[in-house]
């Protein structure tokens, strides 16, 4: 028998086809990336213990937003935006004069070392969101533009792009170790403190 | 001189399209790897709140989404306008976080699942109120990673 042709299939119409499924993949593509401020929640606990911790009036930085927004930092009336700068003399105080890197004031009415500094937060049930967003967002500042002071200081290296090459190498020690170092420098700590009804 | 005869004067020849689809193949390609398929469908009114010192959420497949905010105009009348709180696809109260985190943990892999980081998308003029009940919530379930969604400034959504 005499060998037949196969026709050979016309694949004129496969860009048209893998055009279209192109677009729709475009079309459906969300590109964006996310973004937000990272915190960790403390754990539960079942029972309150009452931990007989000493801490001092002065290393407690205190933020306390009422239901109408305003804002209140260690008893006084405050904007929004003193407060990085308050949290970060309040930080940088180095009142007992252990912290070697620290510049502050040494003022004995304020914090005595970065690591025994606590900001605690206090808001109202009905503080607004964005509010307290915003001021998560400042105290976070202050914190990070120590931290980069710090790592500018130390490694010669902003502490943005630490984090950058942290991120990127999860394997990279030495960059680990240097993370830990900074976050060791300067502890992030902000107690949140059991919501109150101020209405009530 | 015939033998050095002059090609066809005229007429730009045909470009050869053989090697569109393949073209269009490799953007197809790229396209279906990097599409992150949008699984709900927003039912809150949402402004994410603007933030100078946000950092990206990495590995977004361990990341899960609690969104807050008042009900959009359609679901107003089934859901009043008060702040509400979206999981999934639907309005839950309060109580079903539990449930949630823990359907959310389930569906990954074991070594990851404390990885799991919680993203609240709220909305800049809810109340502090429902976000605490549900980072208290969060905190009973052992879901401890969080993130406060928050735009860069000046970055349009």
């Amino acid at each position: 028998m005499a060998k037949r042709d196969i026709p050979e299939i016309n694949a004129g119409s496969m860009a048209d086809i893998s055009f279209l499924l192109l677009i729709f993949f475009l079309v459906a593509t969300t590109m964006d990336v996310d973004t937000g401020l990272q915190r960790r929640l403390p754990q539960i606990q079942d029972e309150p213990q009452q931990e007989e911790q000493k801490l001092y009036k002065r290393n407690i930085f205190q933020i306390v937003i009422n239901g109408y927004d305003q804002l209140l930092i260690d008893d006084e009336i405050a904007e929004v935006e003193q407060i990085r700068n308050k949290v970060l003399d309040f930080i940088d105080n180095n009142g007992d004069g252990t912290c070697a890197h620290c510049r502050g004031m040494k003022n004995p009415a304020s914090s005595d070392n970065p690591t025994k500094a606590v900001v605690s937060l206090t808001n109202d049930r009905s503080t607004s969101y964005g509010l307290y967003v915003a001021v998560q967002n400042e105290v976070v500042g202050a914190y990070n533009e120590l931290r980069d002071r710090y790592a500018k200081e130390r490694f010669g290296k902003s502490y943005a792009d630490l984090q950058r090459v942290g991120v990127e190498n999860p394997d990279d020690e030495e960059t680990a170790a240097r993370l830990k170092e900074i976050k060791d420098a300067y502890p992030l700590n902000i107690s949140e403190a059991e919501p109150v009804d101020y209405n009530k | 001189m015939a033998k050095f005869k002059k090609k066809k004067s005229g007429g730009v020849p045909a470009i050869s399209t053989a090697s569109l689809p393949d073209v269009i193949f490799m953007l197809l390609f790229f396209f279906m790897i990097s599409t992150v398929m949008r699984d709900t469908s927003l039912k809150v009114d949402q402004k994410i709140p603007e933030a100078s010192e946000v950092q990206k959420l990495e590995r977004k497949n361990l990341v899960s989404y609690i969104y807050v905010g008042k009900p959009k105009r359609e679901f107003a009348a089934q859901f009043g306008t008060e702040d509400a709180l979206q999981l999934n696809d639907s309005f839950e109260s309060v109580e079903k976080i539990k449930d949630f985190v823990y359907a959310e943990k389930e569906s990954r892999r074991p070594e990851e699942r404390d990885a799991l980081t919680f993203s609240i998308k709220g909305d800049v003029e809810s109340k502090m109120g429902i976000v605490t009940d549900i980072k208290q919530e969060l905190r009973k379930a052992n879901a401890l990673k969080i993130n406060y969604s928050a735009r860069q400034p000046g970055k349009k959504k």
